[in-house]
């Protein structure tokens, strides 16, 4: 593996790459992030937003009470979100628990869902705590059962320890696991990385040991994707393409529940990184509620009036 | 011999247990019966409305779970709370209408009493409006009234604290919470009176209130899906029928009032019948 020509594999090599990435200034990074969340979307340009926020919303429930019926009922809103409207696109892909994966995937292909990928949460997800069998092991079961999509999580504690090499091999070794068959998502928690410069830091390590997307959080702390944490990523992804050519994606997950803070996402990914971005390939919201406000939203728009929760689905 | 320059209060808008500004940035002026200025109040927008009934949306399910003793003691309270800030509402009604002292006194006192009477009725309505029923079986059958959710209402012109508290009252004695727009002429006693609901123990979000144009909010009341009922006592009767008919979308109830009434709180509650076994 040569990892863009950037690392070689060795802790020297790695301390020597993430030692030369400058530091990110809080207060500018913040002031740039609610700058931009004061743009205003309306009408037309409002009516995209919501429509290509549906088609990137992973849309998903990981808890501890989830039933084979209820991943079932959330594979159907994946399909079609609105019952009623055949025009509102699928969602991005469905995001379920590990042992939920072939439940999704049988679900999705019965009801003429191919076209929507299963993605798993895996490696101990939410903690990252337990051993590199396990986690291996826990990822080719996801993949065995139809998973697309792979959402890893890293140690956070080896991260804050100093121990980046751990991490890196970690997202390596699971990288491998995924080979061609599924798409890996690495998360970092961003809630419990502190500092702006740790999530850069996380960012360079995870895109150079191959990750496809970043992602900020499990969901399960808070704060988890916050505007500035979200700019200071794709600042990440952008300068990552200027040095690779090659595109990462980024996936906002935690906190996102209205549609207004999935236009700000949106506006940022255009500010930041550009248009080609704007894609459900190169960027995804990991959300649950989201969905259910993108659809009153669009019900407003084209109805006129304002909709009520009652006519769209509970979960 | 004083250069103090006068410190004024500004009236803002009561959504979710805050004062807020409303969205749009707009004001207008209220003037006082011989015409001198005495406030900007905010003009709400139809987001302001929004804003309120997702506060009053989620306002409603504790609300309507305290027992009807609780929202009793509660609305007791406010009149407390009003009865303590009498010189204050006297003097704004005289302020804005024109009217003797006389009359403003009389207009808080019955506001008070009025809060005392109804308070007086949470926990009576349900006996009153509700019935056991006979049926040819072995069960008992009763029919109880329940709140409805979310009511948005239009209070009059003038009076303009009776006739708020006259719209206000009878909607949340029985569960519902309320988004209210008030007095467009005389908003002054409304906002003051939501400075008494700040300090009287009522939940966040059961009482919103708004000031405005009628004719700007109450198309947005009537079409919002969210809102389950609506009191347009105070809307200009030209108004009436095509409210009722952008209401019809998810069947709201709305209805018109002249004076105090029980029926005011029956008419925003929802009967519903329960079978149950007898020798259970």
């Amino acid at each position: 593996m040569n990892f863009y020509g950037l690392v070689d594999g060795s802790e020297a090599s790695l301390k020597s790459y993430l030692n030369q990435l400058s530091g990110v200034d809080q207060v500018g990074a913040e002031a740039r992030a609610a700058m931009l969340a004061t743009r205003s979307i309306k009408t037309s340009s409002k009516r995209w937003a919501i429509d290509t926020a549906i088609t990137m919303v992973d849309l998903t429930t990981l808890e501890g009470a989830d039933t084979p019926g209820k991943v079932k009922a959330l594979c159907t809103k994946a399909v079609r979100p609105d019952p009623t409207d055949t025009t509102v696109p699928s969602v991005g892909a469905v995001c379920v628990y590990n042992d939920m994966v072939s439940v999704a995937r049988t679900h999705l292909d019965l009801i003429g869902g191919q076209h929507v990928p299963v993605a798993a949460v895996s490696t101990a997800f939410p903690s990252g705590r337990a051993s590199m069998a396990v986690k291996i092991q826990d990822t080719q079961d996801a993949i065995d059962a139809g998973a697309a999509e792979i959402d890893m999580v890293i140690d956070r504690g080896a991260f804050l320890a100093g121990h980046y090499i751990e991490v890196f091999n970690e997202i390596v070794q699971i990288k491998q696991v995924c080979g061609d068959k599924a798409h890996l998502k690495v998360i970092f928690e961003t809630g419990e990385l502190v500092t702006y410069d740790n999530v850069r830091k996380a960012s360079f390590l995870a895109m150079a040991a191959g990750a496809d997307f970043i992602k900020t959080s499990t969901g399960k702390v808070a704060p988890a994707a916050t505007p500035p944490v979200v700019l200071v990523m794709l600042e990440a992804v952008r300068d990552f393409y200027e040095m690779t050519n090659t595109r990462i994606g980024v996936k906002p997950a935690g906190g996102i529940r209205t549609t207004k803070d999935a236009i700000k996402q949106l506006v940022l990914v255009n500010e930041t990184v550009g248009p080609d971005w704007l894609n459900p390939k190169l960027f995804r919201i990991g959300a649950s509620a989201l969905l259910n406000d993108l659809l009153m939203q669009r019900m407003k728009l084209d109805e006129g009036y304002y909709s009520s929760p009652q006519y769209v689905t509970m979960d | 011999m004083s250069n103090r320059i006068d410190v004024k209060k500004t009236y803002k808008l009561y959504i979710n247990g805050a004062f807020p500004r409303t969205e749009s940035g707009r004001t207008y002026e209220v003037k006082s019966a011989k015409g001198a200025f005495i406030a900007n109040p905010c003009l709400a927008s139809r987001k302001d409305l929004r804003d309120a009934v997702v506060a009053a949306r989620a306002a409603h399910a504790g609300w309507n779970k305290a027992t009807a003793y609780n929202r009793g003691q509660i609305l007791y309270r406010i009149a407390e709370m009003l009865e303590g800030r009498r010189a204050q509402f006297v003097d704004e009604i005289m302020q804005v209408t024109g009217v003797t002292k006389i009359k403003a006194e009389k207009e808080v006192t019955d506001s008070v009493d009025r809060l005392v009477w109804y308070a007086g009725w949470t926990d009576k309505i349900a006996s009153f409006a509700g019935s056991t029923n006979p049926v040819a079986g072995p069960f008992y059958n009763f029919t109880i009234p329940e709140s409805m959710g979310v009511v948005a209402a239009i209070a009059p012109e003038t009076p303009s604290l009776l006739g708020f508290i006259d719209v206000v009252a009878p909607i949340i004695a029985s569960g519902n919470t309320v988004v209210i727009l008030a007095s467009t002429k005389a908003p002054l006693s409304a906002m003051t009176f939501a400075e008494v609901l700040a300090t009287s123990d009522l939940p966040n979000g059961v009482i919103n209130i708004l000031t405005g144009k009628k004719e700007e909010i109450a198309p947005w009341m009537a079409s919002h899906m969210d809102i389950d009922a609506l009191d347009i006592s105070g809307l200009p009767a030209k108004l009436h029928a095509e409210t009722k008919v952008a209401g019809a979308e998810n069947l709201k109830r709305i209805h018109s009032f002249k004076s105090a009434d029980p029926g005011r709180i029956i008419a925003f509650m929802e009967a519903k019948t329960v079978w149950h076994p007898i020798g259970l």
